[in-house]
């Protein structure tokens, strides 16, 4: 490989191995120096610290032990029990619904403001831009109002007959459900309307031509040329949806606890950095896994999303 | 493409009142009379003022310093103390979390960005062994949740104060956090402008006799200065928006405007918080309108 990139004249010069070299540590050097020191090997430090046992006053000591990843899998203190599994499934879950529900509401929407004439296409894609830069935290804790026992949608909820009248419609899994789709939707909106508009809608009238109905259109003419939006998009929703903890925190309740919540509850409260650890380790194996996953397999056929 | 249908127009809507609800309630609660929140009471402009007093005073008390004699009798040094003293001083709590949130946003931003820019820069240019596997490291802190890098940070400042005494939770450790995770964002705006320019432009910068050094200050570097801007307003917003990595990287006396805000609602909504927030979201409402503004192609109306 070393031999390709010597003497090769790019960008007008020609450096040697080692004049390549030189530059990369004098360029990238500090920031991969950066990064590893206080990033990567602090990832590194805590698969080590989630080996290790909690010590009497929290922190951490030796003997190493696997015990912290059987307690994930179930078996804890008082035989087998299912709340961490349980944890698993629900935050995967989570993570995969709000993907889906994002999709299903981007999927019109970036329609609607592709379609619109250029001037109000403009404002369209502002509106959206607006709630991306708006800060999360604030776009969360308004559901609580939003859903608050006194508001005008519970309220309506309530007179349709879905709810008793009086009670508030959070916290709960549904509170967490708004909350994300609201949330989410415009990292899926934004990378699903640039590829709208590079939709050739010749394929598309080619096949009503030939005889295809509206729907056949839309999955064999449509669909797969936005793909590539679609899957970026959904990556943006799915990986920071399924460690999220702030919204699980602040419209859930104690019944739904995702991974974020627990390892938050394991380096906070409950001082057992060693589990927090475990959790976080196998959150992230988890995510690099996906990513891996779709680098090799979809990312080949897509477009690259970093 | 035809307009949109009466359906479609219906539904994106439906889905624009979904997204906006939060952001209008937030800031329709902030005039709320009720002062431990609740329903709606009625109407008064008290929270703001509450908020925006402590801007008086500093206005009033900037008024009175005696800027010309100072720079009269070049006394610059004197005159920096006097005006910082005055913007630092701990008036209240949100007062200071805005000062910490402006604080850690610009020193992690300016770094970052410097930082980010060399890398950025560097992978796009040249070679070294296993280049390929740290291109790909550099962006783990763009795909792992916050959470997850939040505790590996924690662990790490833990394990070096207990070795080496060194950082203790505060400030810096929150600045040091913010810009780990600026970096790659950085780098990555940076790369695609450089990936987007014509080599032959160097290469003409290099036939015609131009150093290495010259032709990076006085061709490449002008020509990536777009990429690097937009590189450090993308690494403040996200310094500005973050709370995660902030929550768990701070110490006492270092509260920024999110850990303020969650910290608030954990215990209530009130109507001070929503005012606080509404400022947040103007401030977030005009840049998002400032940078859209700018990135807008010159060309003749009616395109």
């Amino acid at each position: 490989m070393a031999n390709r990139h010597q003497g090769e004249v790019r960008f007008g010069e020609q450096l040697s191995a080692r004049g390549q070299l030189l530059r990369s540590a004098l360029t990238s050097g500090p920031s991969i120096l950066w990064v590893t020191v206080f990033l990567l090997l602090p990832l590194v430090g805590v698969g080590v610290i989630s080996f290790l046992t909690r010590g009497e006053a929290g922190g951490y000591e030796l003997p190493l032990t696997f015990g912290n990843y059987t307690r994930f899998a179930g078996w804890g203190f008082f035989g087998y029990d299912l709340l961490y599994p349980q944890i698993i499934l629900r935050s995967i879950v989570l993570g995969a619904g709000t993907a889906l529900l994002c999709m299903l509401a981007a999927l019109p929407l970036a329609f609607f403001i592709a379609a619109l004439p250029g001037r109000y296409k403009n404002l369209a894609l502002t509106l959206v831009l607006i709630p991306f830069w708006t800060n999360l935290l604030i776009r969360t804790y308004a559901w609580q109002i939003l859903l608050a026992p006194e508001s005008w949608i519970t309220r309506a909820v309530a007179l349709v007959g879905l709810i008793e009248p009086g009670t508030p419609l959070y916290p709960s899994a549904f509170a967490i459900y708004i909350g994300m789709v609201c949330d989410y939707l415009p990292f899926i909106v934004l990378p699903l309307y640039s590829s709208v508009e590079k939709i050739d809608w010749s394929i598309a009238e080619a096949a009503s031509d030939l005889g295809a109905d509206g729907k056949r259109v839309f999955w064999h003419a449509i669909l797969p040329q936005v793909m590539p939006g679609l899957v970026a998009g959904v990556i943006l929703v799915l990986i920071p949806a399924m460690g999220q903890f702030v919204i699980p925190d602040l419209l859930g309740g104690a019944k739904t606890v995702m991974l974020g919540n627990a390892i938050q509850q394991q380096f906070g409260p409950s001082r057992d950095w060693p589990f927090g650890s475990a959790i976080a380790f196998l959150g992230m194996g988890v995510v690099l896994a996906s990513l891996w996953f779709y680098a090799r397999y979809a990312g080949e056929k897509g477009g690259e999303i970093i | 493409m035809r307009r949109p249908s009466f359906p479609l127009w219906l539904v994106s809507g439906f889905l624009y009142v979904f997204m906006y609800a939060p952001i209008v309630v937030v800031i329709v609660f902030s005039f709320n009379v009720a002062k431990h929140g609740g329903p709606w009471t009625g109407f008064t402009t008290e929270w703001y003022q509450q908020l925006l007093r402590p801007a008086y005073s500093i206005a009033s008390e900037l008024k009175v310093v005696e800027y010309r004699e100072h720079i009269k009798q070049l006394e610059l040094r004197t005159l920096f103390n006097k005006i910082s003293e005055i913007l630092l001083q701990p008036r209240n709590d949100k007062w200071s979390a805005a000062i910490n949130t402006g604080i850690l946003a610009f020193a992690s931003t300016i770094l970052a960005t410097a930082l980010g820019t060399m890398l950025g820069y560097g992978l796009s240019r040249y070679w070294f062994p296993g280049k390929k596997l740290f291109s790909l490291l550099m962006y783990i802190p763009v795909v792992i949740p916050d959470i997850v890098m939040a505790v590996a940070m924690l662990s790490f400042y833990a394990m070096v104060r207990d070795w080496l005494g060194l950082f203790e939770l505060g400030m810096t450790t929150m600045i040091i956090a913010h810009i780990t995770f600026q970096i790659p964002f950085v780098a990555i705006v940076v790369r695609s402008r450089l990936a987007g320019m014509d080599p032959a432009i160097e290469e003409a910068a290099h036939d015609l006799g131009a150093s290495s050094w010259q032709t990076f200050w006085h061709v490449t570097f002008p020509l990536m200065l777009p990429g690097v801007l937009a590189g450090a307003m993308l690494a403040f917003t996200l310094s500005l928006d973050d709370f995660v990595v902030s929550f768990f990287t701070t110490g006492p006396g270092a509260t920024t405007l999110p850990i303020l805000i969650y910290s608030s609602v954990k215990r209530g909504i009130t109507p001070d918080i929503n005012a606080l927030s509404t400022l947040i979201v103007l401030a977030s409402v005009i840049g998002t309108l400032g940078v859209t503004l700018l990135q807008r192609p010159a060309k003749p109306s009616g395109g």
